[in-house]
């Protein structure tokens, strides 16, 4: 009985995080058609300047927006030198994400250096919470409320801003997007900076539970393509789903199938592909 | 062809024969009727691979910089000869090792070889090694190469994976009084070596282990499986995590509220003396067994400790020591022969030989396959002054890699595996 229960508020948790790191891919993928391999790297990047500024006495929280904020900055500045010089061109752009990923991994392996760094748990958050009858850490539980948060946030925005409205019809069809007098390319910018910003935020979040350590970004990024592909690009609604889904998978799966556990995590989305391979909430085909 | 180029042609010759001339001259005024010395100064060339890059890096770090500390001291010439280190990044795979293996042994001719790392990195050279006849002083724990299937050219300082876990069983029966445990660790032959020595011990002393977990080696999370650690009777909890994953574990142990119910007992790498430094204080409490202590008092520890602390700023763990005393035994091997490595059965044979009576980790000497026989620390995370420290609270003395039962009982029994020994359900 407190295993399944254990399991399904963890399974809630980590879908939180899930979905701070995967919005951000869902955008970009959903805008820009770029699958953005360099997320995972820009999840750990944003841990790791959060941890500098961390160490530099700014505090937890503010250290969590300046890391995101240096994060978007950064995101913006590929987007710009980079990614858009190679717009239309998929596969370029798929090979030039991916090897900034490489080579952000030895940078921050240069600079931080090869051994984890743990981000200790802000003090009103570092106990436990008595849930029914197990006890359960209090900041994962606040990394759901956060989450949440945030997806309120988006979800605004898409919905109901001028700026969502833009998004929204350029993710469904971007040719007349232009047509029609909107700035696409500065909505990239402005989708590409939002979304390394928010996986920045997500990787100094995790922190506290995962720790900072060089090979993050390949521990994060196949969980962030599975949630998007199951959810279905471009859908902030695909990937709240996604990520609890994920989330439910990931924990269940492990305890009850271990020697299966990336077989539990794939499969899912493999059926998805085939069946419906925009995803689940998703408008275009991955 | 103008009349300048035939010119400077021949200065040129004429320049290169006089310089011909003069260091034949030189060298024979110098060293003539000395000529085998001359031979016996080439420097010899230690190979070490390792891992600089990728997540394995961190370890494979603490390899070069114990080895290079012990060559630093001895101003990189041992035995009358110089040294000359020449360092493979393997990248921590084993397409990556066979190839700095191959570059080390057949572009740069080294004479003896340090490392790897990894056990999964060992087997994929164990055989070019035999072939190329180069004796090799490997981190990696894999059992079977100096047990069913023996390796002539191996030499292993450190332990096999499973030497620490049975004293560890040991002390755990005896002295912390458990009798039921769970054990976990990561799905790979250095986690099942590991638990399968502590079970069979812990089990053969009267104990009894309730369940065996597996952790995928890259787990983020481990809330699926600390959600199982729960049973009847169940009074600890055994883990035999590597690399940078005990600090997550301890860490997330905590957080569910474990730590207050079940001690922790750990192998060598779940309570690393190099990971001190990135604990927190949810490690305070871990008992752990390995082969090195940072706290052992012996004279030639304190001052590799203190060598460490200067060259990294922390203290050292298993993995810089293990190197450093790779170094030791390459130096009393070289004495034994002369310092000659031109025949590697002869240098094998030395390095066999070597018996060590004042190291960090104590007096060791190695047993016929080629394994280390020495002590084994049982140790304890506590605060001190505010820092964490890891005190020896019992050291086991001459600890072989077949513990207490005897040699042909243990090759005769399978290596311990996922499934062996089998769980007494």
């Amino acid at each position: 009985m407190n295993l399944w229960l254990i399991l399904a508020i963890n399974s809630i948790t980590l879908g939180g995080l899930l979905f701070l790191l995967s919005a951000g891919f869902s955008l970009i993928f959903g805008l820009m058609r770029i699958p953005n391999l360099t997320h995972g790297s820009f999840f750990m990047l944003g841990a790791y300047l959060g941890v500098s500024f961390l160490h530099a006495n700014f505090g937890f929280w503010l250290s969590a927006i300046l890391g995101a904020l240096s994060m978007a900055a950064i995101g913006g500045v590929i987007e710009r030198l980079l990614l858009r010089r190679l717009a239309g061109q998929e596969l370029a752009q798929v090979l030039v994400t991916l090897g900034l990923s490489f080579m952000i991994a030895d940078f921050c392996l240069m600079v931080w250096g090869g051994d984890p760094i743990p981000i200790e748990t802000p003090d009103n958050l570092a106990g436990s919470v008595p849930i029914l009858s197990v006890v359960f850490p209090s900041y994962r539980l606040a990394v759901v409320a956060i989450a949440v948060v945030i997806a309120a946030l988006l979800w605004l925005m898409i919905d109901r801003t001028r700026l969502g409205a833009m998004i929204r019809a350029g993710v469904d069809d971007p040719q007349m997007a232009r047509m029609v007098g909107i700035r696409v390319s500065r909505l990239f910018s402005v989708i590409f900076c939002l979304g390394a910003g928010l996986a920045g935020f997500a990787g100094f979040m995790g922190g506290p539970i995962l720790s900072v350590y060089p090979g993050l970004d390949g521990d994060m990024l196949p969980l962030a393509l599975i949630v998007v592909i199951l959810g279905g690009t471009g859908s902030l609604l695909g990937a709240l789903v996604g990520s609890f889904v994920v989330g439910f998978l990931y924990n269940f799966g492990q305890a009850v199938f271990p020697e299966l556990a990336y077989v539990i995590l794939f499969l899912p989305m493999l059926i998805v592909l085939v069946i419906r391979p925009q995803g689940l909430f998703g408008r275009i085909a991955s | 062809m103008s009349k300048r180029t035939l010119r400077r042609r021949t200065f040129l010759k004429g320049a290169a024969a006089g310089a011909a001339a003069g260091a034949f001259a030189g060298g024979f005024a110098a060293g003539f009727p000395w000529a085998p010395a001359i031979a016996e100064q080439a420097p010899i060339k230690v190979g070490l691979l390792t891992v600089l890059t990728g997540p394995l890096a961190q370890g494979g770090l603490q390899m070069k910089q114990g080895l290079s500390l012990f060559f630093e001291e001895k101003n990189y010439k041992i035995a009358g000869r110089k040294v000359d280190l020449i360092i493979g990044d393997t990248g921590g795979n084993p397409a990556g090792t066979k190839a700095k293996a191959q570059e080390l042994i057949e572009r740069d001719k080294i004479d003896v070889m340090c490392g790897p790392l990894a056990a999964f990195e060992m087997l994929a050279i164990s055989d070019y090694v035999i072939e190329h006849k180069m004796p090799t002083l490997a981190l990696a724990g894999a059992e079977n190469v100096t047990q069913r299937k023996p390796n002539p050219y191996f030499l292993r300082v450190s332990a096999t994976s499973s030497q620490a876990m049975h004293p560890m069983a040991d002390y755990a029966r005896k002295e912390m009084g458990l009798k039921k445990v769970i054990t976990i660790s990561e799905d790979f032959a250095f986690g099942y070596e590991q638990i399968g020595g502590f079970q069979q011990v812990f089990e053969d002393e009267g104990g009894r282990v309730l369940k065996k977990l597996w952790t995928p080696i890259v787990t983020p999370d481990y809330t699926p499986f600390l959600a199982q650690i729960e049973g009847a009777g169940l009074d600890g909890v055994v883990q035999g995590f590597a690399g940078s994953n005990p600090i997550r574990f301890m860490q997330q142990y905590a957080n569910y509220g474990l730590k207050k119910k079940y001690p922790v007992v750990g192998g060598e790498t779940a309570g690393d003396d190099a990971l001190l430094k990135s604990f927190g204080d949810d490690a305070i409490g871990l008992v752990s067994a390995c082969p090195y202590s940072y706290a052992y008092p012996s004279e030639s520890n304190k001052r590799f400790v203190a060598g460490m602390v200067k060259m990294t700023g922390y203290l050292p763990g298993f993995y810089a020591a293990a190197l450093y005393m790779d170094g030791m035994v390459i130096e009393d091997a070289l004495k034994k022969t002369g310092g000659k490595t031109d025949n590697p059965d002869e240098f094998m044979k030395a390095l066999r030989a070597v018996s060590v009576k004042e190291s960090p980790r104590g007096p060791f000497h190695f047993d016929h396959f080629g394994n280390v026989v020495g002590n084994i620390f049982i140790r304890k995370v506590e605060k001190k002054d505010g820092k964490l420290a890891n005190p020896i609270l019992k050291t086991y003395h001459n600890v072989s890699q077949f513990w207490t039962y005897p040699e042909a009982k243990f090759l005769a029994q399978p290596v311990y595996s996922r499934d062996w020994p089998p769980l007494k359900s």
